[in-house]
C-alpha cells in the first residue's frame, strides 16, 4: 500500500497540503467526486457550503482577511458557473482565489456530456490564469504555478478545469517547487530614476495628497504610508478598498475619497497640486468627470501592474513596483515640504463639511453603523455587502487595521458580504468578524446561515433592513423623478425567524435606544452565528455624493432643492 | 437543383478595394508576441482585442525557433492610445513571454497571397503580363483559371489585387503579415 501510485486527485491534495492550505471551500457533485474522496484523508477541511457563489465568496474573505489565498472545489457545469460572480468579484479587486473545477472525463469533452460546460471558455475574462489538465502528470506542476500567480505581483484569480479521468487516474508526477514562467514577471523594487523624480515633485509641492488603495493592503505598506505623510506633512485619503492599511484615525487622514468620500476628502483632492496614488487606479468611482480631474495638479502612480499606468490618468511619474517597497526607498529621499498652510486649510474643511446624519425621525442606518463603530472600537473584521449600507458603513467604521475591511469594490458583488465574512472568520479565529449586509444583498447568499450554524463561527451579520434596493431607489429619486421601479422589497422574511430557522441567534433593532446593548450583545456572543436586523428608515440617502460622470467640484452634501438631471457616468 | 452561388457575389464577399487598402494602412498597427505553446493563448490574445472593440486585420500564428513556443504577428488598426493599453494587456498574459509594437520599428515585414483568376483565350495573357510585373508565379494552370502566388509588402499585394475585377478574382487566400526587425534586435 504504502508504494500505491496516488491518484490524481490524492496528488491533488497533498499538492493543496503542500500549500499551506487550511480551508476548502466547497460544493460536491459528480465529476469533482474523486477529490471530494481524497480530502476524506487529509488535514485540510472542507467547509461545505450552500451554493457555489458562497464558497467563492468566503474563499475571496478568507483571502482578504489573511492575505493567503482562498480555495475553492466545485462540481463541473453548473457547479463551476456558479462560481463566474465570485471570479469577478476576485479578479476586479486582485485577490487570490484558487477555483478547482471537476468537469466531465476528457473523453467527452466537448461532446456535451452531462453537466459539461467549457468552463476554461467561460471564465477567460474573470481570471488572472487557468488551466485545463488532460493529463495527470501536469496536476503538480499546474498547482504550484496557480498558487504562484495567484498570490504574486498583482494578485488575482486562477481556475483548474480537472477532467475526471484526470483525478481518477494515477498520479506518479513528482512534486514541483520552482516555476518556470517565462512571461510572467513580477516587479517587485521600483526604478530608481522614476523614484528619485517622484521624490522630488512631492518636496516641492504645496498641497499634496496621498491617495491610498487595495495595492497597499495587500503589499502592508500602511505604516510606510504613514511615515512618507508624516515626513511630507502631506494629507492622506483611501479608496474605499484601500481602508485600513494605512489608520484611518491618523490625524493626517482624511478618510474615503471619492462618490460617497468624505467632503474633506474631495475637497482636499480637488484642491491639491500634486496626487501621488499608492496601488490605487483611479477609479471612476474616485476620479468622477476625468477630464476635469486634478487637473493642473502633478501626478505620481505607484502601482505593481504596468498595464495600469495610463489606463485612466497618464500620471508624470509612474512606478513599477511594490507599493511597500517604492515608498521605503522614496522616504529618505523626500525632503519636508512647507504645507502648514495647506494642512489648516484641509482642517477647515474637515470641521465645515463633517459627515453628519439626523438624530431624530426613526432609527437611522448611519447611527447603527457610528454604534458598530464604537462597540468594535475599530478593532473588528468588518465585510459589507454593496449599496448604501457599504457607504455608510465604509463613512463611520474607520478602519485602522490592515486587512480589517473587506468590501467588494471594483464589481460592486451583491450577495458577497455574508459568506466573505463565513471566511474572514475561518481565516481569523481570534477576531470578531461583522458582516454589514443590506437586506437586498443579503437574500442573495442568505442560505450560507447554515455553513456558518454547522460550524459555530461566531460571525456576526447586521443587516440593515429598509425594504428597499436603497441605493438605487436613492438615484432614482434624485436622478429619475422619485419613479420608483423595481427598488421595492415587499416580500423580505422576517430576518430573525430566518435566523432563528437556521438555529442562529438572533436580535431586532427597531428603535435608537436599543442600538447599543443589542450590538454589544452581539459583540459579545461568541457561541456561534449571530444576527442582528436593523429596522431602519425606508428612505434615507448617503450623502456626500458625487452623482457619476460629475467632476469632484459637482459633490453635493445635502439634498438638492431641485431635480438632478441624469447622472452621464457608468451606474 | 440551383447552381451554387459564386462566393464572390455571396453577401459580405468583397476583395480589398484601393481606396479601403489605403484608409485601413493609414494607422495600421503591427504587434508581434512571442508566447507559450499552451492551449488557450489565442483565445487569450484575441480577447485583449474583442473586448476594447478592436478589430484584428490580420494574425499569423507558427511555431517559434524555441521549442515550446510560437510566434504571433497582429495587425490591426485603431486609436494609438488604446493600443498601448492593449500592448500593456497582452504583456500581462501569463503565457506571453513578450508584445511589442513595431509600428514606427526598422522591419522587414512580407505577406503572401495565392490568387485564383477566371481567365480563358485572350483574358489570359493580361493576367500573365500583371503576374509578371509583380514576379508573381503561377502555381496552377487550368482550362479556364490560374492561381498566382505573390509574396512581398502587403501594399503591393493590394496593388496587384487591384487591378483585377471583382468577378476575375474567384478566390483570394492571404497569409496575413509577418515580419522581423532588422539586424540583431528580437521581434
Amino acid at each position: 500500500m504504502e508504494n500505491r501510485v496516488p491518484t490524481g486527485a490524492e496528488k491533488l491534495i497533498q499538492c493543496l497540503e503542500r500549500e499551506g492550505v487550511e480551508y476548502i471551500f466547497g460544493y460536491s457533485g459528480g465529476a469533482a467526486m474523486p477529490i471530494f474522496d481524497a480530502l476524506v484523508d487529509s488535514s485540510i477541511e472542507l467547509i461545505l457550503v450552500r451554493h457555489e457563489q458562497g464558497a467563492a465568496h468566503m474563499a475571496d474573505g478568507y483571502a482578504r482577511a489573511t492575505g493567503k489565498p482562498g480555495v475553492v472545489l466545485v462540481t463541473s457545469g453548473p457547479g463551476a458557473t456558479n462560481t463566474v460572480t465570485g471570479l469577478l468579484t476576485s479578479q476586479m479587486d486582485s485577490v487570490p482565489v484558487i477555483v478547482l473545477a471537476g468537469q466531465t472525463i476528457s473523453a467527452m469533452l466537448g461532446k456535451d456530456g452531462f453537466q459539461e460546460a467549457d468552463v476554461t471558455g467561460i471564465t477567460y475574462a474573470v481570471v488572472k490564469h487557468s488551466y485545463l489538465l488532460k493529463d495527470a502528470a501536469d496536476i503538480p506542476r499546474a498547482t504550484r504555478e496557480a498558487f504562484h500567480i495567484a498570490t504574486t505581483g498583482r494578485p488575482g484569480p486562477v481556475l483548474i478545469d480537472l477532467p475526471k479521468d484526470v483525478t481518477q487516474g494515477p498520479c506518479e508526477a513528482p512534486f514541483v517547487d520552482e516555476v518556470d514562467l517565462p512571461g510572467y514577471h513580477v516587479p517587485s523594487h521600483g526604478d530608481d530614476v522614476a523614484i528619485r523624480q517622484a521624490a522630488e515633485i512631492l518636496s516641492n509641492a504645496k498641497r499634496p495628497v496621498l491617495y491610498v488603495g487595495h495595492g497597499a493592503v495587500i503589499s502592508q505598506a500602511g505604516k510606510a504610508v504613514i511615515r512618507l505623510a508624516e515626513k511630507l506633512r502631506a494629507p492622506i485619503v483611501n479608496t474605499l478598498l484601500g481602508k485600513g492599511a494605512a489608520d484611518e484615525t491618523h490625524p493626517l487622514h482624511l478618510g474615503m475619497l471619492g462618490m460617497h468620500g468624505t467632503a474633506y476628502a474631495n475637497k482636499a483632492v480637488d484642491n491639491c497640486d500634486c496626487i501621488m496614488a499608492i496601488g490605487a487606479r483611479w477609479d471612476d468611482r474616485i476620479t468622477g468627470k476625468l477630464d476635469e480631474f486634478c487637473v493642473d495638479a502633478a501626478k505620481i502612480h505607484i502601482d505593481i501592474d504596468p498595464a495600469e499606468f495610463g489606463k485612466m490618468v497618464t500620471a508624470d511619474v509612474a512606478i513599477a513596483g511594490d507599493a511597500r517597497l517604492v515608498l521605503e526607498e522614496l522616504i529618505p529621499q523626500v525632503s519636508t515640504a512647507d504645507t502648514e498652510a495647506w494642512l489648516d486649510q484641509c482642517e477647515q474643511w474637515r470641521k465645515r463639511y463633517p459627515l453628519k446624519y439626523a438624530k431624530q425621525g426613526g432609527l437611522r442606518a448611519q447611527l447603527v453603523l457610528d454604534k458598530l463603530h464604537e462597540v468594535t472600537q475599530g478593532d473588528a473584521v468588518i465585510t459589507t455587502d454593496v449599496g448604501q449600507h457599504q457607504m455608510w458603513a465604509a463613512q463611520f467604521c474607520l478602519s485602522t487595521t490592515n486587512r480589517h475591511w473587506i468590501s467588494s469594490g471594483g464589481a460592486g458583488t451583491m450577495g458577497f458580504g455574508f459568506p466573505a465574512a463565513i471566511g474572514a472568520q475561518l481565516g481569523c479565529p481570534d477576531k470578531k468578524v461583522w458582516a454589514v449586509c443590506g437586506d437586498g444583498g443579503f437574500q442573495m447568499t442568505q442560505a450560507e446561515l447554515a455553513t456558518a450554524a454547522i460550524h459555530k463561527l461566531p460571525v456576526k451579520c447586521l443587516v440593515i433592513n429598509n425594504n428597499y434596493l436603497g441605493m438605487v431607489r436613492q438615484w432614482q429619486e434624485l436622478f429619475f423623478e422619485n419613479r420608483l421601479s423595481g427598488v421595492d422589497l415587499v416580500g423580505n422574511p422576517d430576518f430573525v425567524k430566518l435566523a432563528q430557522a437556521y438555529g442562529v441567534k438572533a436580535m431586532r433593532i427597531k428603535r435608537p435606544s436599543d442600538v447599543e446593548r443589542i450590538l454589544s450583545e452581539a459583540q459579545a456572543y461568541d457561541e456561534g452565528p449571530c444576527l442582528v436586523v436593523a429596522e431602519v428608515v425606508k428612505e434615507d440617502n448617503v450623502f456626500p455624493m458625487i452623482p457619476a460622470g460629475a467632476p469632484l467640484s459637482g459633490m453635493i452634501v445635502e439634498k438638492p432643492k431641485e431635480q438632478m438631471a441624469k447622472p452621464t457616468g457608468s451606474t | 437543383m440551383s447552381s451554387p452561388t459564386p462566393i464572390q457575389n455571396a453577401p459580405g464577399f468583397r476583395p480589398i478595394a484601393p481606396g479601403n487598402a489605403e484608409k485601413a494602412n493609414r494607422d495600421l498597427h503591427t504587434i508581434s508576441l512571442l508566447v507559450r505553446d499552451a492551449p488557450g493563448v489565442l483565445v487569450r490574445v484575441a480577447m485583449v482585442f474583442s473586448r476594447r472593440g478592436y478589430n484584428i486585420e490580420s494574425l499569423v500564428v507558427s511555431p517559434a525557433a524555441r521549442h515550446g513556443f510560437s510566434r504571433m504577428t497582429v495587425t490591426c488598426s485603431g486609436d494609438p492610445a488604446i493600443l498601448e493599453q492593449m500592448i500593456k494587456q497582452l504583456a500581462k498574459l501569463v503565457d506571453v513571454v513578450h508584445a511589442l509594437d513595431h509600428t514606427s520599428s526598422d522591419r522587414y515585414e512580407t505577406e503572401i497571397a495565392l490568387i485564383k483568376i477566371r481567365c480563358a483565350g485572350e483574358e489570359r495573357r493580361e493576367v500573365l503580363e500583371i503576374a509578371e510585373h509583380f514576379s508573381a508565379k503561377v502555381v496552377d494552370y487550368a482550362a479556364e483559371s490560374v492561381i498566382l502566388r505573390v509574396y512581398g509588402g502587403s501594399e503591393k499585394l493590394d496593388a496587384m489585387i487591384s487591378l483585377f475585377s471583382d468577378d476575375a478574382v474567384v478566390e483570394l487566400v492571404r497569409s496575413g503579415k509577418i515580419l522581423m526587425t532588422r539586424a540583431l534586435e528580437v521581434t
